[in-house]
């Protein structure tokens, strides 16, 4: 199938964050996520739970077949484990440390985010991804101005019990899939999406990246474009989220 | 048996400088915005406000109401940021406690228990422990010798909820998809308000919805204030939803300084009678 955009690419490389997770509930947050969790669910991950963000759990169909509230969440489903959340990032780092706090000082930011949410706890307690919109200098940052989801540096300076169940695994962009394989579990690219470069995403991020001898993203299946044009995402908004 | 029914103001009055009220709901979620709106027109401040936050938190902050916010977010859910938080925090006006949302629910769960803390993962290795340098680990005493973060319990001095139902005794019910954390916010306060949208017979509460959907019984609550179109503007499913129009609204205005005391002198300068009253004129408004 021809006229593949780079968000359906992207969308394909959410899903495979899935891929091998079984019955555990996917928490996709934002748009994009969401989309990738219920293609994986509609297609190559069947046993996924996924959670509409609200109070329930729903099928591909939107079909309710469970009910999880916020408390539930909180007080079970993250401490048990068995979730994958995929969560944005306003600045992100080498080692997966996460910010969607503040920009700045904390005691006087110069910009007020949403705050830690979730970031702490969903970091040390089960797997976690990261979706960024655009890949920039912005957020692929040195270092965070507040470390709200864990990064494996920091998680290891905390001691075993941080470590325990600390999983942060992946972070796709609109420009690659990354993850933390390095050396010292340093961010290192998995694939670019087809048609980025290395000097694209090197130029987009703000440590060093080891971006060599990687992989194009793979392609949708024609029966992924199927689902994704025409049951999931008939109204393309897709295309909005990820612009180039 | 005890007539609990009262209005929001004199449960307001309650109030006093510099204590702790816990604010029910989540985000931009039945919120009690009839209780945010009469503490507005108090004359109280210094609060401590805890609250997994909302426009509730913006507008208190906006009014100089708060010393310090404990909270693990502040969102209007379908609008990401709140502008009075943000302007609040980036002019360092108010202090925070920032914790994580699991931690949160452990710090009100804790005082509802009457323990001193509860043990989580949650927070270990992120920066909440460096920017509350007060809490504290505690090591498990048994073989795996695990050191957690100990939450620290949180009492709250008041708590203002809103449920869908409630009769004058203070059992009250909850219709939509999600309790929040209500029940706990009145488990660890020492005086708790619910406003509702309908007061009804004690009767009428089990046929309303199923047994489960009573969160909260009398033992539970020292007021109940009836109040239709009390969490407006945010959702009290399934009685109504969140009115978008009207939050897009308050965002555009609260953006402006210039245009926030307009704002305020429309829909919040009186009582909570004409605030619902100037509501359905701006929905007449904007259907126009």
């Amino acid at each position: 199938m021809s006229g593949v955009s780079r968000a359906e690419v992207v969308t394909v490389a959410v899903a495979e964050l899935f891929r091998d997770d079984g019955e555990i509930v996917a928490s996709p947050m934002g748009l994009v996520p969401s989309l990738g969790a219920r293609l994986a669910r509609a297609s190559f991950a069947p046993d996924l739970l996924l959670s509409d963000g609200q109070a329930y759990l729903v099928d591909a169909d939107g079909v309710i077949e469970g009910w999880q509230p916020f408390r539930r969440v909180l007080d079970t489903v993250v401490p048990h484990g068995r979730r994958h959340v995929v969560m944005g990032a306003n600045q992100i780092d080498r080692y997966g440390n996460q910010n969607i706090s503040a920009i700045g000082e904390h005691a006087r930011p110069t910009k007020q985010l949403l705050g830690v949410r979730g970031a702490p706890g969903n970091t040390v307690n089960h797997r976690t991804s990261y979706w960024v919109p655009r890949h920039s200098t912005r957020v692929f940052v040195e270092n965070v101005d507040v470390v709200a989801g864990v990064g494996h540096d920091n998680a290891a300076k905390a001691g075993p019990a941080a470590q325990r169940y600390h999983d942060v695994h992946r972070v796709v962009t609109d420009l690659g899939v990354f993850d933390f394989a390095g050396p010292d579990h340093a961010m290192r690219a998995v694939s670019l999406h087809p048609g980025v470069t290395a000097e694209d995403v090197v130029a987009a991020t703000g440590f060093d990246l080891d971006c060599t001898a990687v992989p194009d993203t793979r392609l949708p299946t024609d029966e992924e474009l199927r689902l994704l044009r025409d049951v999931l995402d008939p109204d393309g908004l897709r295309d909005r989220e990820v612009r180039r | 048996m005890a007539d609990k029914r009262t209005t929001v103001d004199y449960a307001v009055a309650e109030l006093r400088d510099g204590m702790t009220v816990g604010i029910g709901g989540w985000g931009s979620r039945r919120k009690p915005m009839a209780a945010v709106r009469a503490i507005l027109r108090s004359p109280v401040r210094d609060l401590t406000v805890v609250s997994y936050g909302g426009p509730d938190v913006g507008l208190l902050c906006a009014a100089g109401k708060v010393r310090r916010v404990v909270f693990g977010f502040v969102t209007l859910d379908s609008i990401p940021f709140d502008p009075h938080f943000g302007r609040a925090r980036e002019s360092g006006e108010v202090e925070v406690t920032e914790y994580d949302e699991g931690m949160f629910g452990l710090a009100l769960q804790a005082a509802a228990q009457r323990l001193p803390f509860l043990p989580t993962r949650a927070g270990l290795g992120s920066d909440v422990p460096r920017l509350s340098p007060e809490l504290r680990t505690v090591r498990s005493p048994y073989a795996d010798g695990e050191e957690l973060l100990a939450v620290p319990a949180m009492p709250l001095d008041v708590t203002f909820v809103h449920l869908n139902r409630a009769d004058g005794r203070g059992n009250a019910q909850y219709l939509g998809p999600d309790p929040y954390f209500d029940d706990l916010f009145c488990l660890a306060a020492r005086r708790r308000f619910v406003t509702a949208e309908r007061v009804v017979s004690t009767s009428e509460l089990s046929g309303s919805g199923p047994v489960q959907s009573l969160l909260l019984n009398r033992s539970m609550v020292d007021g109940v204030i009836e109040s239709p179109g009390g969490a407006h503007f945010t959702t009290a499913a399934p009685d109504y939803g969140r009115d978008e129009p009207f939050q897009k609204h308050y965002v555009d205005n609260a953006k402006d300084p210039e245009r926030w005391p307009a704002f305020v002198d429309r829909f919040l300068s009186g009582d909570e009678t004409a605030y619902q009253a100037e509501v359905r004129r701006f929905a007449g408004e904007v259907a126009a």
